[in-house]
């Protein structure tokens, strides 16, 4: 699958999002150190009621375990926007 | 000593630390050079990390506060966040507020 769809599946299945961005920003990285192991490099854009309440730490969290394994194969480095609808 | 427990020792050691991908001079990789902007720009005296030097806590310290990427930010022994929250937390003035008062 590929990796921007496998990203928006568990995101939806795991967080119920009323707004869901997932963008691919691996070519502005492509090349550095850091890069090397292949993953790619992407930003999510995430509003969704189940952060009320919750501390940026917690919201990031629940993103990661959301992605799970994925976040170790598949994604080198996520840049996370977690919103509350209230918060937009 | 295991890596778990390096960690835990660095964390408390130092009051701002930063685990990063190359040094504050020569920072490999973007997000742990603007997380380092951002600090300085706070005016924070902090520690700093070089994982890719050292493979045993690049891999231990995403365990230690079961945080998958790197950078990470300590204060005071506490996980603050990685590069988006220190980023928003700079732009709301709190991370200047947790420098200052790791500093006093």
């Amino acid at each position: 699958m590929h990796r921007i769809a496998l990203i928006e599946q568990r995101l939806r299945a795991a967080l119920a999002p009323q707004r869901l961005e997932v963008f691919d920003e691996s070519a502005q990285h492509a090349g550095h150190a850091g890069a090397k192991g292949g993953g790619g490099h992407y930003a999510v854009v995430i509003v969704s009621p189940r952060f009320a309440g919750k501390s940026l730490v917690e919201r990031h969290r629940m993103i990661y375990d959301a992605l799970g394994d994925a976040m170790r194969r598949e994604i080198h480095a996520l840049s996370i926007k977690a919103l509350t609808p209230e918060e937009l | 000593m295991n890596a778990q427990d390096r960690i835990k020792q660095q964390v408390t050691e130092n009051n701002i630390i930063l685990y990063m991908k190359g040094t504050p001079q020569s920072p490999q990789c973007g997000f742990s050079g603007r997380s380092v902007q951002l600090l300085e720009a706070c005016g924070a005296k902090f520690a700093s990390v070089n994982v890719l030097a050292d493979q045993e806590i690049r891999e231990g310290i995403k365990q230690y506060s079961n945080w998958p990427t790197i950078p990470q930010l300590y204060i005071k022994g506490q996980f603050i966040g990685g590069c988006d929250i220190i980023t928003d937390l700079y732009q709301k003035g709190e991370l200047q507020k947790l420098v200052t008062g790791a500093q006093a």
